[in-house]
């Protein structure tokens, strides 16, 4: 049994960290882990991905279509792209930040409306939250993937919040820990 | 200890572990990490060479004198030093040396999709092929093995979700190797016609003894299952064959790619009812079975593009797909952009302000190409711009020089730019070549090279000085400008492309992402003194949208930079700050 989240935003919100905290966890909790990473020209404001897959015994690195229980999405219009990726009923925990792609930024297209509800409409369950205000209260913008993350503690049943807090010590620069923990406090909403 | 670690720092680790002493590499995605992750051991030698040719020549220098030595690059990386690689076959090692090759199946960050394993085979190196990290350190330091026990580089052969996937490893200790001294063999090191001669019988004897090795040693391995498929495959093809058949088929596991093994592949065959062979891109393992005789499925159901997935895999075997969420249908695609602040884009801009045909070359500013500035034709490999602008403008004369540039980034430009520029000087073509000097290594993730005056551990270097290069090339006109100055950059392209002679045009400025560039505040609208004129969406900028009829800044994304301000007619962009 294997159980799929993946990760997803625009190149340079932070996904990298977000992934390495929760494979932190998941390593420190004692599964068998493999996450799967996007380098290079798509790091450059596209649209990246990262598959986290963990269980008894991971073979393929990657999550297919139908397979994620959860989503993470560091902005909107992102967790939305990969809806067929998501179970049906699969969680998404989505920053509520919407980026205009250069499609809309030439006005080619425009940014869509009523994401949140489409994706309900899609199957999915959905919590979209402010994580960039949520950070700023915990004392900087960028911490607004630990905030993100924070909030998706709080439906991940398999790992344990002191996995958590200990990775958070482990994968963050000793020099922002405060900020962060601040930030993922408050994401879970405590 | 057991812990999470990417496929290519297991690789860095598998180096360690051999007792590695001199790493030279060319950065590549997907295979940077190897090496910026083995200049972390104080013990291994590291740097980046100008290019890859340079790259596998150092580290067979090194071996040669008896040091385990590597060489790391991407796919496109091995036709750079393809013209080495054939030779130091013939010659083989005195201490063991390792390449690294990474494929990009769906070329996630690359110029097309080769197959390397054709080289492994045309050289007659063999080439190990792991498929997860553990699998990675440990073949690596078997490389090392079979390198100096069989007289030959070996290839450690990744790809895309192998190097940059991260799954679990345990980590040993550094080998402690009896020294090797360098030995005076001419017959074996000097490839002149008499002792080449000599060595190509050796070359087919080791591969004859090679597929000996291949037949018997673990790297190759069955895992029988339920006998009604038997499934040859290996890379990460062997990860999704596990997750769509489990234990539903019998599996012949390669973790050698080359040489292949005869009778252990027939062996399998016939415990099985029918085969069929997985794997990415050519059909290598497929054309090998068949030259034995074989029936196999295997690229008459699965592509030969793309890379693979286990949804693929099953689809095309005829296994149902899974359940999911609908679709959101219509949604605008998100694709790479140079970043805010980027100081390639007042470049761009210009150029396409000045409607100049722009050949280009390899590195983040390949995305000039894109929406909304275009401002790129061409883009074929390192170097390719320079060149062939001196083709273009050769053939086309007067009618393309005094509006056809090429644009280079500093380390392509180092790569294999160059050579191009040495044949403008020489050969005299009245050719515009822009240098976009962004004192890094961008793409692959800022590394060092020959013009920032670091090294690959972060420390002062040799540095050097492209004017001075150009110069002593043989160019009177070699103009710096600063690329966030849009008007001095529309002056110096219409005065070289008028001048009647060769010139450069150096476009310098620090990628904005360098931790030691200060970014300014985000900039503010204001919206009373906006008309909504849209000239500074013409940029292409993330940073920069449109809404409610004026435009738009994402505090968050902007840097500052005021390439923006100066298409404002209507000083509506304003500094911000507190």
């Amino acid at each position: 049994m294997t159980t799929n989240v993946m990760i997803v935003g625009v190149g340079g919100q932070g996904s990298l960290l977000a992934s390495k905290l929760l494979g932190h966890v998941l390593v420190s909790e004692g599964y068998d882990v493999k996450v799967s990473e996007v380098h290079g020209m798509s790091q450059r404001g596209g649209s990246v991905v990262t598959y986290v897959r963990f269980g008894d015994n991971v073979a393929s690195p990657l999550i297919d279509k139908g397979e994620a229980d959860y989503i993470i999405s560091f902005e909107i219009l992102e967790a939305a792209r990969y809806m067929e990726y998501l179970k049906p009923g699969g969680q998404v925990v989505v920053n509520a930040q919407e980026i205009d792609p250069m499609p809309v930024i030439t006005g080619a297209m425009e940014y869509p409306k009523d994401l949140v509800s489409k994706m309900e409409e899609a199957g999915a369950k959905v919590d979209a939250v402010d994580a960039l205000m949520l950070a700023n209260e915990a004392g900087s913008i960028k911490a607004a993937n630990i905030a993100l993350m924070g909030r998706f503690s709080k439906y991940f049943q398999e790992a344990s919040l002191d996995a958590w807090q200990d990775s958070l010590e482990a994968c963050v620069p000793h020099k922002f820990l405060e900020l962060n923990r601040k930030a993922f406090a408050l994401g879970r909403g405590e | 200890m057991k812990q999470l670690m990417l496929g290519n720092k297991a690789f860095a680790r598998g180096l360690y572990e051999a007792g590695c002493m001199v790493a030279s590499s060319y950065p590549g995605t997907p295979s940077t990490e190897v090496t910026e992750e083995a200049a972390k051991y104080d013990e291994i030698y590291c740097e980046w060479a100008p290019n890859e040719k340079v790259a596998l020549e150092v580290a067979f220098g090194a071996s040669l004198a008896g040091k385990r030595s590597f060489c790391g690059m991407k796919h496109v990386g091995l036709n750079v030093a393809a013209d080495p690689l054939f030779t130091i076959s013939y010659c083989g090692v005195n201490a063991g040396m390792v390449i690294c090759v990474a494929d990009d199946p769906g070329m996630h960050s690359s110029q097309n999709e080769q197959d390397s394993r054709h080289y492994a085979i045309a050289a007659k190196v063999p080439m190990l092929e792991p498929s997860d990290s553990s699998e990675v350190l440990a073949f690596v330091k078997r490389a090392y093995e079979i390198s100096e026990e069989y007289d030959t580089p070996v290839f450690v052969k990744m790809c895309t979700r192998i190097a940059h996937s991260q799954s679990i490893v345990e980590e040993g200790e550094r080998a402690v190797l009896k020294a090797k001294p360098y030995e005076k063999n001419i017959a074996k090191y000097v490839m002149m016609p008499a002792y080449a001669k000599q060595r190509h019988p050796f070359v087919e004897e080791r591969t004859r003894k090679l597929t000996e090795y291949a037949e018997i040693c673990d790297l190759n391995r069955v895992e029988m299952g339920d006998t009604s498929i038997g499934i040859i495959t290996s890379s990460t093809s062997y990860q999704y064959a596990r997750e769509v058949f489990g234990d539903k088929a019998s599996v012949l596991k390669l973790g050698m790619i080359n040489p292949l093994p005869v009778n252990k592949i027939i062996d399998f065959a016939k415990k099985v009812d029918k085969l069929v062979i997985i794997e990415e891109l050519d059909p290598i393992i497929e054309n090998h079975c068949k030259a034995l005789g074989l029936t196999v499925t295997g690229k008459d159901v699965l592509p030969m593009v793309g890379e693979f997935s286990q949804s693929l895999v099953a689809e095309k075997l005829g296994i149902d797909n899974k359940e999911s969420c609908k679709a959101i249908p219509d949604l605008p695609n998100r694709p790479p952009v140079m970043c805010a602040g980027c100081p390639h884009r007042g470049m761009f801009y210009t150029l396409a302000k000045n409607k100049c045909t722009v050949l280009g070359d390899i590195g983040c500013y390949t995305l000039g190409a894109v929406a909304p500035l275009n401002a790129m034709e061409m883009t074929a490999c390192m170097g390719a711009s320079i060149s062939s602008l001196h083709g273009f403008n050769k053939a086309l004369g007067e009618e393309s020089e005094g509006s056809t540039v090429a644009v280079i980034g500093d380390s392509t430009f180092m790569h294999s730019g160059m050579t191009g520029l040495a044949n403008i000087a020489y050969n005299q073509s009245n050719s515009t070549v822009i240098i976009l000097d962004n004192s890094i290594t961008g793409m692959t993730g800022h590394q060092q090279n020959p013009t920032t005056g670091y090294n690959i551990k972060g420390d002062p270097a040799g540095k050097i000085d492209l004017e001075a290069l150009c110069h002593s090339m043989g160019f009177e006109r070699v103009t710096v400008v600063d690329p966030y100055d849009l008007s001095a950059c529309d002056k110096v392209i219409k005065e070289e492309l008028a001048a009647k002679e060769p010139s450069v045009i150096i476009s310098r400025r620090p990628c904005v992402l360098l931790k030691y560039v200060k970014v300014k505040p985000a900039l503010r609208v204001d919206s009373d003194k906006c008309k909504g004129c849209k000239a500074c969406m013409k940029l292409g900028c993330p940073a920069l949208c449109f809404k409610d009829g004026k435009a738009y800044i994402d505090e968050t994304l902007c840097v500052g930079c005021g390439v923006c301000q100066q298409l404002c007619a209507f000083d509506a962009l304003k500094e911000g700050g507190n």
